[in-house]
This record gives C-alpha cells, structure tokens and sequence, in this order.
C-alpha cells in the first residue's frame, strides 16, 4: 500500500500541556474520501486530537502527514491553506461580529477599490453567508447582526456552513450536531454524505450513535489518551460501537475474548 | 441539487420574522451614536451658557478643537487598541518621553531636527513593539505590563533628561524646529493660510487692524487628527486587517482557531498607539518650543476615556474610531468651553467622572443586547 493512500495520518503522535498528557501515542489514518468517526468519552482527547489536524496544536511528539508528507503547521490557516477545515467544538465564533464577518474571518475576500486600496468584499461576503446558511435550512434575517442574537443551532449551522465552504479536501467536525434539533442533525449529516459524495474526506465527532453508525466508514476509539484501534464498518456492529462511546470498557473485555478482530 | 437540503428556499427577500426598525432604532445600533449625540447635547449647553462669550467665533472654535485634535490624535490609538482586547497605559510617559527625544538631541548633540524627529518615532514604536511583545510572551492582562513602562518611561525621562541637560524642562527647540523644512511642513504651524487670508479680503472672518485673517489657518494638529481619524476608521470599517482587529477583541481564541495571526494584530496595535503618542508629542513639541518631563500626565486615563466616551467597549471586541473622535470632542469642548461660563473650572473633571460612569453603564447595556440571545 502506498503512503498517499491516506489524505491525513498521525504516527504515534502525543501532546503534552504542562502535567496533562492529552494525547498518548496515538495513530490516526484518515482514508480518501471516508467518513471517520473519533469516538471516546468526555475528556479522552477528541477535541486535542483535532485540534492537532487543524493547526491549532502542534504534536509534541510524533509525525503528523497530509498526503504523505511531513508538515508542522504554525497556525490554522496553514491547514485551510492545504482544505483541512474544522469546526471547533466551542465553534470559533465572535457574538459580537456581524453574520458575514464571522463567515470569513480569517479568509476575509478582497476587492481593490480605485484599483489599489484593498478593502472587504462586503457584498460577496454577505451573499455568500446567506446563502450557505440558506442550504443549511437557516435563514437569517440581516447578515449584518451580530451573531451573539442568534441561536445556539443557528451558530453551530453557521460554523458548518463556513467549514464547508473553506474545507475543499478534509472536513473535521467536533461535535457539530449538539445544539442542533431534529431536522438541522438530518440536515448535518446528509452534508456529510454529500460531501463524501464530493470525495471530501471528514473526521466525525460525536456522542451519538444513531448520528455516528449510519454515516460512519470507520471508527476510532479513544481512551484517556490513547487509541483503542480503528475498526471499518464490516468489522463492527451498532451495538459494539455503542460500547465503544461508553468508554469502551466493555469493548476490552470484549477483545480480550474475541479473536480475529481486525485492528 | 444543492438546495436539495433546505426545505425552504434561501431568504432572498424578506422574512416575515424581521421586524423594520425605525431609524432611531438603527442609529442606536450604531457605536459612535451615543457619542455624537453627547457632542450635540455639549454644544447646545455651551452655546446657550456661553454663546455670547466668543466661544464659538473663529478663534474660540480653534482653541477648543485643538485640544480636542491633541486628545483625538491618542484616542484613536487607545480606540483601537481597546477593541482589539488590550490597554496602553504608559501613553502619557511615552509623549513626555517622545518629547524629549525630540527636543534634546538637537540642542545637546548638534543633530538636525529632522533626524531626532525620525530617531523619537522609531524609538518610541519600539517601545510600543516591546509593551506588545511582553504582554503576548507572559500572558499577563497589558494593563499591568504597561502600569510598569507607565512608570519606566517617566523616570526615564526624568532621569534621561537631568542626566544630559540638568533641567527638567528643555526650551529653544522650536526656533531650531521651524527652520528645519520638514519638520516645520509636517509639524509646526498651520495649514490652509492662503484660504483664510481670501476669506479675510472677502470679510466673512475677522481681522487684524492690517487686514490680516486674526486666525490664520487651520493648525497642523487638526489637519493631523481629521488624517489619523479617516485612515483608521477606513483601515477598521473596510479591510482585513480590521476585521481582524475586531475578532482579536472579541475572542482571541476564536480568531485564533480560524487562522487570524493575533499575536501580530495585537503588537501591530501597540506600535501604533505609541506612534500616535509620539506624534502628539512632536506636534506639541514644535508647537510649544519646548519639551517637559512632566508633558503627557495622565493622557493615557484621558485617551481611553475618550474612546469609551466613543462607545468602545472596556472588554473589547466593539466600538469606533469616529465614536472616539467625538469622545474627544466632547472632552475638548468641555474642558475650554468651562473657561468661557462662569462654572469654576474644577467642575472638569467631576463632569468627566460621571461622563466616563455613564458611557461604561450604557455601552454594557449595548453590549447585552448584542450578545444575548432574545
Ligand atoms: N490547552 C490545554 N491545556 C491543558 N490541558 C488541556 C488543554 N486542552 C485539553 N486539555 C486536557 O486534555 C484532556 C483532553 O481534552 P479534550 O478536550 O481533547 O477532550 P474531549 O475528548 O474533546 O472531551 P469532550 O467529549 O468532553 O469534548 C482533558 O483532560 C483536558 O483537560
Ligand atoms: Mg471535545
């Protein structure tokens, strides 16, 4: 098998804050065009673990590829550079900046007034958040409010809608569907198989299993900071997956007994 | 096929869920607008206690505005160096420092005016480089780190100035400043004579017994401030790099997480405050003839009282340039307008007080409304 076979990979990749040890040794391989589910309990890393994919962290140990090749990002945009796009589990919003602020900030477009003053693109901004927002089922009312007015699904649309939009090869979704009602997780998730569909390939957060077992093409599991394995769709059924989520203890046990499982 | 998930169309009209607002009601939304009607309120006040006084003849109108143009100049920097989340305290001892760099090396050291000018500003940006630096390395709130270069920079500029000219006040700049070409074009005088002086042959301005124009031109501090003003407010309403500006304030870590280079914003906006206290402090320089230790005593509480008068929030994340040229509008109105009535001018700085009480009451209140979901 070829290394570019994977769009994102992490070997043995650990993070270390202070005392904390986040994340421990942990391999992530992240298949072209697949949707991965990251699953463990509170505090098992998730959120470390994607924050490291999207430039947020750097790895204190370990090697971090995206297509093969070594990187080291210094910052997020480095990772948007190359359309790795994520949306945070806090969402990475500004309550107090307008709708179509929030929706570029960071990749702000540019327009040259009298040929050479570069200055915001404000009408491409505000079309292009409402519009996005529109195909997520969220109609705002005035690009211009500050999104601290609006609800706390409409936000978290809003950080889908901006990641989608930027995220061109890799999608991360830390938990995007939480604050979200009945038809905006439907909504969600028929987004990730349409971007599936697109060949984009996205990292899939959740705590629920009826969210993650129908979109999901592998799983990893998560445990105080170290994976438990990868298991593909064939190799595992709902149930087990719901194990998993649990903390994956009964998994273990489970493993111990059961010979032959792929890992 | 891409709309094939939103069950209703994207808005592109109307939506029944948005209710007009009046325009008093878009104006309020407005930072600046609390600060422009406080300036409206202060003139109707002055113009019906001190309307008779020559407050508001030429000459009165060019006393007040430039106070206000001095206090604007550095409002603008504390403006936007607020909204980006972060305090310069040591504005005020880095215009007496600023000063003095101006003013000693061409009486003492025999270098051309134009030269400490340009030594004063890369000195002092410097600074303002380090006050940014120290505040993004240690993580510590930059009100304390710039309390500290508050102090640093005061004595510096005692101890500095004794040390080379064993006076606290250093005078006979000036004449050497107004010879010098540059120095005296961007920074000495007035601007707009040649306006005046047909505007005194027209007769629609006072004169001097010999016909001359009795105000003869805008000064330079003015034209600097209306500069400084317009620049910023483009510079923070319409690029990028306002943008920025505005998610540094309002969360870093979001701005962060989404790939904006805060730690660069932020000390960018150090090094402009202390360009604007150094610019301050050149005008002020060539304007007096002189430097002091003590210039720019609490200019840095004035300044950001300014912009908060303006509708900066404390907290950052929001607030205007304009709304902070009219903060120090209202201030230089206040303080020479009391000259002119009969209040003693004591009163000053209880009206201040209860000013900057009402401006942080009313800005939080702004605040809640924006960020809390109704
Ligand atoms: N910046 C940081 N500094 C110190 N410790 C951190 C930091 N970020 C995360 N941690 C610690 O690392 C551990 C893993 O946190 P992480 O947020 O990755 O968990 P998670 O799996 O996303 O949990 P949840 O399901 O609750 O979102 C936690 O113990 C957390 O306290
Ligand atoms: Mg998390």
């Amino acid at each position: 098998m070829s290394a570019s076979q994977y769009i994102l990979e992490l070997d043995n990749v650990s993070k270390i804050f202070g005392s904390v040890i986040a994340l421990n040794g942990v391999t992530l391989r992240l298949r072209e065009g697949e949707v991965h589910c990251l699953l463990g309990d509170n505090g098992a890393g998730k959120s470390t673990l994607i924050k490291t994919l999207a430039g947020v962290h750097k790895p204190t140990k370990g090697e971090y590829r995206v297509d093969g090749k070594p990187v080291l990002f210094d910052s997020p945009s480095q990772a948007l550079d190359k359309g790795i796009a994520t949306v945070y589990q806090d969402l990475a919003l500004v309550p107090l900046m307008s709708v179509a602020r929030n929706f570029f900030m960071g990749r702000e477009p540019i327009v040259k007034r009298f040929g050479i003053f570069p200055v915001l693109d404000h009408q491409h901004m505000e079309v292009t958040a409402r519009q996005k927002l529109g195909e997520m089922g969220i109609r705002i009312r005035d690009a211009e409010q500050p999104i601290g007015t609006m609800s706390g699904g409409e936000k978290q649309c809003l950080a889908i809608a901006r990641a989608i939009h930027f995220g061109a090869r890799v999608l991360i979704l830390d938990e995007p569907t939480a604050a979200l009602g009945v038809k905006q997780s439907f909504n969600v998730l028929k987004l990730i198989h349409k971007a599936r569909e697109r060949g984009i390939s996205v990292i899939f957060i959740t705590h629920n299993v009826h969210h993650a077992y129908p979109i999901g093409d592998s799983f990893t599991l998560l445990n105080r900071g170290q994976s438990m394995g990868t298991f593909t769709k064939d190799t595992i059924t709902k149930d087990e997956v719901l194990d998993m989520m649990a903390g994956g203890a009964e998994m273990q046990k489970m493993m111990a007994e059961l010979d032959g499982v792929h890992i | 096929m891409e709309n094939s998930v939103s069950q209703p169309a994207p808005a592109v009209g109307g939506d029944e869920r948005v209710r007009q607002l009046g325009w008093f009601k878009l104006l309020m939304n407005k930072p600046w607008f609390a600060a422009a009607a406080g300036s409206v309120l202060v003139f109707a006040v002055f113009a019906i206690t001190a309307g008779s006084s020559g407050m508001f003849n030429l000459d009165g109108i060019m006393n007040w505005s430039q106070v206000a143009a001095y206090l604007g100049i550095i409002s603008i920097g504390a403006c936007l160096l607020m909204i980006a989340g972060e305090f310069d305290l040591s504005i005020g001892s880095m215009i007496g420092f600023s000063g003095m760099m101006v003013a000693i090396p061409p009486l003492y050291f025999g270098w051309p005016v134009w030269l400490s000018v340009i030594f004063a500003f890369v000195v002092s940006m410097a600074i303002g480089w380090l006050n940014g630096y120290l505040v993004i390395k240690t993580r510590l709130p930059s009100f304390i780190v710039t309390l500290a270069f508050l102090f640093i920079l005061r004595g510096l500029t005692l101890a500095l100035a004794v040390m080379f000219t064993n006076q606290t006040i250093v005078s006979g700049v000036g004449d050497i400043a107004i010879k010098d070409p540059l120095v005296s074009s961007l920074f000495h005088g007035v601007i707009g004579t040649g306006f005046f002086e047909w505007m005194a042959e027209k007769g629609w301005i006072a004169t001097q017994d010999g016909g001359k124009p009795l105000v003869a031109g805008i000064p330079k501090v003015i034209a600097w401030w209306a500069l400084l003003g317009v620049i910023a407010s483009l510079i923070l309403a319409k690029t990028r790099a306002g943008n920025w500006i505005f998610a540094v304030g309002g969360d870093a870590n979001a701005a962060k997480n989404v790939g904006v280079p805060v730690k660069k914003v932020k000390i960018a906006l150090f090094v402009f405050t202390a360009f604007c206290a150094c610019l301050f402090a050149t005008l002020q320089v060539c304007d007096i003839g002189s430097a002091a230790a003590d210039r720019g005593m609490q200019k840095e509480f004035e300044a950001t009282i300014a912009a908060v008068i303006g509708g900066t929030l404390l907290t950052g994340g929001y607030g205007s340039v304009v709304g902070s040229c009219f903060g120090a509008l209202i201030f230089g109105v206040v303080q020479i307008g009391l000259g002119y009535t009969d209040v003693n001018s004591d009163w000053f700085r209880v009206f201040v007080g209860v000013m900057l009480l009402v401006a942080v009451i009313f800005n939080n209140y702004i605040r809640r409304r924006a960020t809390e979901s109704r």
